[in-house]
């Protein structure tokens, strides 16, 4: 079921954050093997998105950008839908691992969006003859991006810990608003921008080197969450005196 | 041991302290008048003195003198409350904070429309706009527009005015998240000072629909989280 994708995408990243969070051991592995499989797809996806796949119908080679794009945008998707999440989570029962993980989430789903749009703005002057349009899914997606950009800017100038958490979760489900509504702007109005792309809605071979694309960012999201949520985590222990991350080391005798 | 009181007498009594506060004085709604009338003067002075362009923008403008001037009354709405720690003192009662919430919202849409309707004129004067078309239609675009503006804007305001630099705080979290409704109510808004050949007012008016009650019970539920904090 290609449309269970984004889900089984979103799934994945829980299931190795709650890992990540839950089993103190996996800690230092876990990251590095994600980061060092999505190094090597990385390069594959260069061949497979250069040479495998079929140039796009009407894009020609300039389509081929897809297998980056889309990804990048799906992670920022993924991102921010966890951070609506663990906002949620922390308005029903308090905790520093919740807000952590939602300060991270916010801030990794800023920086792939960003890069997404980049992207899509390189890839919009060779199609359209423009680097920006005034369409819809633009618009939205910029809005979506900077409501997170003033979530971010609040929990930087909020002293108290407890209650930039609060306001902080507050305001991340205010923005999490947009997302169903960037997610629809293709459908909802007439867009310059084409429907959502999906592995369903392209050539199978395409379809299958943008699942691959979308693996390869997954592996880098984890890494990038995890290591901003450790130093949330490091930030948090160091305002207010939290037990450590981990426990400490004995001394070798 | 004080009676509880329902939610919505509650809210009543909140929008009422609020109503009357500013009866007392009246220098918040002064204020905001005089402001949208020169954001709005300012408009023709930027975008010279072409009478059917200006016509032709005028939606714009008004919802922009309105979207500037709610940054300054939203941000008030809260700053008399952190005075002597007054919300603490609301928050105390044996009242639901979503009551506080409910006045809140209500008393700072009732300050935006009046300030609406005291700018219809100030457009007809600097624009040369219709408003005789569909009367009844305008004022329900501003009043969903306004309720639209303070249902998000009175959950940053109670968020930012206790934050460091809350006047940048406000307008940086809540002009995105208006993009939506800043789109609907100055397209709706156009219809009704022009013709509606293709006849989208009342997809306009859906959307302003869905915006008003998303945001308000979005807020409905975040709101006694964030009174706790204060």
């Amino acid at each position: 079921m290609p449309a269970s994708i984004p889900l089984l995408l979103l799934l994945a990243l829980a299931v190795m954050v709650v890992v990540h969070v839950v089993v103190p051991k996996t800690r230092p592995i876990l990251w590095k093997v994600s980061a060092a499989l999505g190094l090597v797809m990385l390069g594959l996806l260069m061949y497979l998105g250069m040479f495998y796949a079929p140039p796009e119908a009407f894009m020609s080679n300039v389509g081929r950008i897809l297998y980056v794009h889309v990804p990048y945008i799906w992670m920022a998707f993924i991102a921010f839908l966890m951070n609506v999440g663990c906002a949620f989570a922390y308005l029903m029962k308090k905790s520093w691992v919740t807000d952590a993980l939602a300060e991270s989430s916010a801030e990794v789903g800023v920086l792939f969006g960003a890069v997404g749009v980049a992207m899509g703005s390189i890839w919009a002057r060779p199609t359209w003859g423009v680097w920006w349009d005034w369409d819809p899914r633009l618009i939205s997606t910029t809005v979506m991006l900077l409501s997170y950009v003033g979530y971010l800017a609040l929990r930087s100038f909020t002293e108290d810990p407890e209650r930039r958490a609060t306001w902080s979760a507050a305001v991340g489900i205010l923005s999490g608003v947009s997302l169903p509504i960037t997610y629809y702007s293709v459908r909802w109005w007439n867009s310059l921008h084409q429907v959502q792309s999906s592995t369903a809605s392209v050539d199978k071979t395409m379809g299958s080197v943008l699942l691959w694309g979308l693996v390869t960012l997954l592996c880098f999201l984890f890494p990038f969450i995890v290591k901003r949520y450790e130093i949330a985590r490091a930030r948090q222990t160091a305002a207010m005196e939290l037990p450590p991350l981990e426990a400490p080391r004995p001394e070798a005798a | 041991m004080t009676p509880k009181i329902s939610l919505l007498t509650a809210a009543w009594l909140v929008l009422k302290k609020d109503w009357q506060i500013e009866w007392r004085t009246r220098a918040r709604l002064t204020a905001l008048i005089f402001f949208s009338g020169a954001t709005l003067l300012l408009f023709s002075f930027a975008m010279g003195p072409d009478v059917t362009s200006l016509r032709a923008h005028a939606h714009g403008y008004l919802w922009l003198g309105l979207l500037f001037a709610s940054v300054l009354s939203l941000g008030e709405s809260f700053r008399i409350e952190s005075e002597n720690q007054a919300l603490t003192g609301l928050v105390l009662t044996p009242v639901e904070p979503r009551a506080i919430f409910i006045g809140k919202v209500l008393g700072n849409a009732s300050m935006l429309f009046a300030l609406s309707l005291v700018l219809l004129p100030i457009t007809i004067g600097l624009y040369d706009v219709d408003l005789t078309r569909v009367p009844h239609l305008l004022l329900l675009v501003l009043f969903l527009g306004t309720l639209g503006i303070s249902a998000p804007g009175t959950v940053y305001s109670a968020i930012s005015a206790n934050a460091r630099a809350r006047d940048v705080m406000l307008p940086l979290l809540l002009f995105p998240v208006l993009v939506p409704l800043l789109l609907a109510a100055a397209s709706a808004t156009k219809l009704t000072f022009q013709p509606d050949p293709q006849d989208q007012l009342g997809s306009w008016l859906k959307l302003l629909i869905a915006f008003d009650l998303i945001y308000l019970s979005v807020g409905f539920l975040v709101f006694p989280k964030i009174a706790e904090e204060d």
